[in-house]
């Protein structure tokens, strides 16, 4: 496989809280088209290290490139304003406003208002929102908040995508209809996804990075690092 | 419930003020039709906090300060130009880059709301002391003295470009109605667009917004700037209604009243607060020619009852309880069809 363009890397990424060394020294790098799931038990440092990607931490040292420009310290609308689509751990919706509007507010940032109006219309029936397309997403279900905000990344067009924890509290049926999705947009962008759920990083996975204490302990595709006995020992030997 | 109207609905209740302004010299005496050029001055105002409040979730508690800056900036450069039309304009511009360079401190400063609050009012009593101490001859701007407590005289409107052919008052209160629509018109207009929309959708949640790739800052900055233009545009009104302008126009008891105009309205709509405006204004006024109830008294009672009761405002309480019905009616014939289909399918 030819060795494509490198758009995310981190150098020597660090941050710490007092004396916690949440994210310590991590070198990453994503590849275009890549789909990359982060794993990791409980404090491990991946959503850390998510919210240093999205600007929403400022690393204590080290770098975040994306595409070639240094975006250490910059503001989330700047990161995102490069055409980044990002959905946090927490669903982060306007409660407010109906599902439509949510997707809307999202895909105009980057359309003029026609473009903007059928690519909504487009991912609501991609996503099958048709039903509370006109509901006030603060009155909606866990898993369809999930799926609306799911919805707002993919109705921006982005070629990169962050999504931290997409499948939880989603029922088995939206597990596996999120992972179609996942995989469904990185056939046009780059993806980088935390997660827990084993079964939706089976679903999707390419190479999966799996970190510990803070840096990253292997990086390799799902099998390898399911069948290694220092990996189950951190991770895996948890769970079973 | 509808978060923001449709701009028809917008043109509908103008086309309402229109009718309004037609009928009101003839149903209304000569002196209260003089009052209600100040009256609707202080409604702009409740409609600038209104958008900045209610569609921008941002909290100034210090609206009062920016409709200060354009009743004194009206009065000094009608004293300097000699006319009114372009005093107004000055007015605006002054109170909206007042509030540009406040709001650049407080939104890039990454305030936080609470502090916006705190801020936008201890400008607005800074504002009040400062205007309070400037009696004297040593205290003027151009040829217009500051006057300190007793405030400066404020010019009536002429006609644009001749600073000598004073308006009537009648003719005054058809030029505020035609100020107060346009600028709902406007409002209407701007929360429907996509500058409006990312606004409501900052108020909503701010970090969804950021992470969207909006720059919040900067929308909240201009929203800021927007709506205290507008509250200058109240100010000219409210000065040109009193014919003079005193510092009180800074104080807490104004900023107070703006925003219980809106809780009363209903702070996500734009046409609750200039109603609340013009109805507790008349109600106070008609209080205080009685001795039995403190009219403050009975406008905290208002308040309260509001808060615990209505927490919504009136406005969109009756909105709410039409959709709801609206929404039951429907329920209804979509059962009855059910039933019907069913009917068929056993017949």
């Amino acid at each position: 496989m030819a060795r494509r363009e490198v758009v995310v890397e981190t150098r020597n990424l660090s941050m710490h809280f007092g004396g916690v060394r949440a994210v310590d020294n991590v070198d990453f790098e994503l590849r275009e088209k890549e789909l990359r799931c982060l794993i990791g038990p409980n404090g491990a440092g991946k959503s850390t290290f998510f919210k240093c990607l999205t600007g929403q931490l400022r690393p204590t040292s080290g770098d975040v490139v994306i595409r070639d420009i240094i975006m250490t310290g910059r503001e989330s609308h700047e990161i995102a304003s490069l055409g980044v689509g990002i959905k946090t751990q927490v669903p982060n919706l306007f409660d407010g406003l109906t599902a439509f509007e949510n997707l809307w507010l999202s895909s105009r940032r980057w359309h003029g208002d026609r473009r903007a109006n059928t690519l909504v219309k487009e991912t609501i029936d991609r996503l099958e929102l048709g039903e509370i397309r006109g509901s006030i997403v603060g009155s909606l279900a866990h898993g369809q908040r999930q799926m609306v905000e799911l919805g707002m990344v993919v109705a921006a067009e982005p070629w990169l995508v962050l999504l931290d924890e997409p499948a939880a509290g989603m029922t088995d049926e939206e597990t596996f209809k999120t992972a179609e999705l996942v995989r469904e947009i990185n056939k046009t962008s780059a993806l980088i996804v935390v997660e827990h759920d084993m079964n939706f990083i089976r679903a999707i996975s390419d190479i999966v990075t799996l970190f510990h204490q803070g840096s990253i302990f292997m990086e390799d595709n799902m099998d390898v690092i399911s069948a290694d006995p220092r990996a189950r020992e951190i991770y895996l030997g948890q769970k079973t | 419930m509808r978060l923001y109207g449709t701009f028809n609905g917008t043109l509908v209740i103008a086309g309402l003020a229109i009718i309004f302004t037609l009928i009101a010299p003839s149903i209304f005496q000569f002196f209260t039709i003089i009052t209600l050029t100040q009256v609707i001055g202080l409604s702009i105002l409740a409609l600038s906090l209104a958008l900045v409040w209610g569609f921008g979730g941002i909290l100034c508690f210090g609206q009062s300060a920016f409709f200060g800056i354009g009743a004194y900036a009206y009065s000094v450069a009608a004293v300097n130009i000699g006319g009114s039309t372009g005093s107004i304009f000055i007015a605006i511009l002054a109170a909206a880059i007042f509030a540009a360079i406040l709001g650049y401190f407080v939104f890039y400063g990454k305030v936080s709301d609470v502090y916006l609050a705190v801020i936008t009012l201890t400008v607005s009593l800074i504002l009040y002391s400062l205007m309070r101490r400037t009696s004297g001859p040593e205290y003027k701007i151009g040829k217009a003295l500051l006057g300190g407590f007793n405030g400066t005289g404020s010019a009536p409107l002429n006609m644009p470009g001749d600073g000598s052919a004073m308006l009537f008052p009648m003719q005054t209160f058809y030029v505020s109605m035609a100020i107060l629509i346009i600028a709902y018109v406007f409002t209407g207009w701007l929360v429907t667009t996509k500058f409006g929309r990312v606004c409501i959708s900052i108020r909503e949640n701010e970090v969804r917004t950021e992470l969207l790739g909006y720059d919040t800052r900067l929308y909240k900055l201009c929203l800021f700037s927007i709506s205290a233009g507008i509250a200058g545009l109240g100010g000219v009104l409210f000065c040109v209604g009193v014919t003079r302008v005193t510092p009180d126009v800074f104080s807490l008891g104004q900023s107070a009243l703006a925003i219980i105009w809106v809780i009363v309205g209903g702070r996500m709509t734009l046409i609750g607060p200039i109603l609340a405006t013009f109805v507790l204004y008349f109600l106070t006024s008609s209080l205080g020619s009685q001795q039995i109830l403190n009219a403050n008294l009975v406008l905290g009672i208002i308040l309260v009852i509001f808060v615990l009761i209505v927490p919504n405002g009136v406005v969109p309480t009756i909105m709410n309880w039409f959709e709801r019905r609206r929404i039951k009616r429907y329920a209804r014939q979509k059962e009855r069809r059910m039933k019907l289909r069913k009917h068929r399918a056993i017949g």
